[in-house]
């Protein structure tokens, strides 16, 4: 490896340097703070700096902490601290700044616009009040509308109501005992309580203090569709799993498929809905694709699996079930993801329809595996789900 | 004994039969000179634990080793009053017509220490290995427990008041089985130690398995770094490889054969699905690319 060469400024350049890279990296979305940067000037001081590798080894493991970031981190290491053997470009680095920042390659499809409001004429003003008092109930009768009317036909405005009543919807998920214990009527003892009160009563047990587990909701992981097919609910779905990710008080992870599966649950994190929604938009590649369930669920497996599926988690899955992919591949997947969580729901927006059985081929191929089996096509349907939740006993 | 240096380390390491990279050994340096806590994550049985051991016999200090699991709380991991010694003692004092006073109940002579808080009273005498491994099976409250003994490197017991830490010693180790809280890698140096290269792997066999034949060694190695590109649920670790040689070597197996891989392969494949996908095609598949290499 080639070594870093020093400028014969000396280090008063070399620090510059190393503090614009620092902000490089903080550009590309690399968790780098000043405290850090002071920690590696300090940790600099213990190494051959000449030593491109070793120099690059302690930039490493101070400023990245996540396996995630060293492929990016390796990029910008390696377009920085090159030789500048001809000319140094330093666009280069804005060029991966820029890839980072690009542009959503595909916008998530568009709501359906709004119906071009009445034009109404001018009216007076005894008129008007007599309308507010219409439009009172008629928001009322629209709430039992909204209610049961399928996702699929709502349009924009509708849509808007829809998602002010779903966070309304208080979705608490099933609990599980913990390893944990508290103060309580179980039957373990609690020796530390028990030894105060035998200290205040000069050495007599009179009650042994106990204690009990504690109970703790289940995770929840959500593995959505948003293929071609579910292009219809995608947005509504998306608005769903944030409100879900930021009203339970437990981890909630988020993925979503179509012919790759890509984890959301980071993107999700942003507090601004619509800024959440936006980086959704740049992280996922394939909307409304194709939809290959089967390679997706053992992306699933393979590499999410055991990370998010401890602790008793809930999948939830939401698709039509339309598959493309190989049929013996989803049933292997679905098997493996259902010996491996505490429940496996599989909602489908088609159930909602009086006249759907759930014969395409990926749909009953997974059919068997599922434990719960329940429509998502509207409101009220959402609803029912919130309660089923919370009603996960604690045995399957 | 100090480390004057990294290749100083890379050297001691060696000597222990430790074939470590030198990023590896980067890391470990300047967690040691830095006093920072050292975070190592990578999939199991790439020899992480093995990096707080290895310390320990370079300092020629005990490794104090706390495992977590769920539910692992303070009263594990830092300490816990010895209760029945306390109950005796309040019992025995009455019967004398005595009173055993609360700051006695509660003294150091009751106090039972647990992992962490050895490794702080050690600190003072001693530089001190603690390993803290699996700090992915523990949950969110322990590791928020963590994070502040990480902050400041003292405990406090409300009994007896704050104790602090002379030279902070930490390994942690995680195997990703699930995230663990960025604020607390954020107090780290961190490493990702990767599967090995062949040549790597091929060294490592060799210093842990002295007695077997390099032909063996250079076959196994190739088949395990051939077996880590198929697709299977539990990828074998540096620790497989080495059961798996010593096995070999325990059978007197001079090279490989289709035979004797398909009866081993529970050596280094755990699940069932993984057996079943490599068994008799893929092995016959995966041998023959391995003798490919060998002739190359």
């Amino acid at each position: 490896m080639e070594s870093v060469s020093l400028d014969e400024n000396g280090s008063g350049y070399f620090l510059h340097n190393l503090i614009i890279f620092g902000r490089v990296l903080r550009g590309l979305g690399l968790d780098v703070n000043p405290g850090r940067m002071i920690d590696l000037v300090q940790a600099l001081d213990l190494i051959d700096i000449n030593r491109r590798e070793d120099f690059y080894h302690t930039t490493r493991s101070l400023l990245v902490h996540r396996l995630a970031d060293i492929p990016l981190f390796d990029q910008a290491f390696e377009l920085f601290w090159r030789k500048p053997v001809e000319r140094w470009e330093a666009l280069d680095l804005l060029s991966l700044v820029k890839k980072k920042q690009a542009e959503p390659l595909f916008i998530p499809p568009p709501l359906r616009q709004p119906e071009p409001a009445q034009v109404e004429g001018e009216r007076d003003s005894s008129e008007l009040s007599e309308r507010t008092v219409i439009e009172v109930t008629k928001s009322y009768s629209d709430r039992e509308v909204l209610r049961v009317k399928d996702f699929a036909e709502l349009n924009a405005e509708e849509i808007e109501s829809v998602r002010r009543l779903m966070q309304q919807l208080a979705i608490r998920l099933g609990v599980r005992r913990t390893r944990r214990v508290r103060p309580g009527n179980g039957h373990r003892i609690d020796l530390r309580r028990t030894l105060r009160t035998i200290y205040k009563h000069g050495g007599e047990v009179l009650v042994w203090a106990r204690r009990e587990p504690k109970y703790k909701p289940r995770p929840l992981v959500i593995i959505a569709d948003i293929s071609g097919s579910m292009e219809r609910y995608t947005r509504l779905l998306l608005h769903f799993i944030y409100g879900l990710a930021h009203s339970l008080n437990q981890p909630v992870e988020a993925f979503v498929f179509s012919t790759r599966l890509t984890r959301i649950t980071r993107q999700l994190k942003n507090r601004v809905i619509d800024r959440a929604l936006g980086d959704v938009s740049q992280v996922v590649l394939d909307w409304a694709g194709g939809t290959r369930t089967g390679e997706s669920l053992k992306d699933f497996n393979f590499i999410w699996g055991r990370r998010v599926l401890g602790r008793g988690a809930v999948v939830l899955i939401i698709s039509d079930g339309w598959d493309r992919g190989d049929v013996d591949l989803l049933r292997r997947e679905m098997d493996r993801l259902q010996r491996s969580c505490y429940r496996l729901i599989w909602l489908n927006p088609l159930l909602g329809s009086p006249v759907y059985e759930p014969l395409t081929r990926g749909m009953q191929t997974a059919l068997p595996f599922t434990d719960d089996f329940l429509p998502v096509h509207n409101l009220a349907s959402l609803e029912d789900l919130a309660g089923h939740l919370a009603s996960l006993s604690r045995r399957r | 004994m100090p480390i004057k240096s990294i290749d100083d380390l890379v050297d001691s390491l060696r000597e222990r039969l430790y074939i470590a990279e030198r990023g590896l050994a980067t890391s470990i340096y300047l967690a040691y000179k830095l006093g920072r806590p050292l975070f190592l994550e990578g999939e199991a049985g790439v020899g992480k634990t093995e990096v707080a051991k290895m310390m320990a016999e370079i300092f020629e200090t005990e490794l104090i080793r706390l495992q977590c699991y769920e539910g692992l709380d303070v009263h594990h991991a830092v300490y816990e009053w010895n209760y029945t010694r306390q109950m005796m003692n309040i019992r025995l004092m009455e019967a004398r017509g005595d009173r055993i006073s609360e700051s006695e109940l509660f003294s150091r002579e009751f106090l039972l220490q647990r992992p962490l808080l050895q490794a702080i009273e050690k600190s003072h005498e001693s530089q001190v290995v603690l390993l803290v491994d699996e700090i992915d099976r523990s949950d969110e409250e322990f590791e928020a427990f963590l994070l502040e003994i990480l902050s400041d490197f003292q405990i406090t017991i409300p009994e007896i008041g704050t104790i602090k830490a002379d030279r902070p010693p930490f390994v942690i180790t995680s195997n990703r089985t699930r995230e663990v809280h960025d604020a607390l890698k954020r107090r780290c140096l961190y490493f990702w130690i990767d599967y090995p290269s062949f040549e790597k792997e091929y060294e490592i066999v060799r210093a842990k398995v002295p007695n077997a034949p390099p032909k063996l060694a250079r076959q196994i190695t190739a088949f395990i770094q051939e077996l880590r590109s198929v697709d299977l649920y539990k990828i074998p670790g540096v620790a497989e490889t080495l059961d798996w040689t010593t096995a070999l070597v325990a059978l007197d197996q001079k090279c490989l054969d289709p035979a004797i891989v398909e009866e081993t392969l529970g050596v280094i494949l755990k699940y069932q699905d993984d057996i079943e996908k490599v068994a008799s095609e893929q092995v016959r598949a995966i041998l023959t690319r391995v003798e490919v290499r060998e002739g190359n």
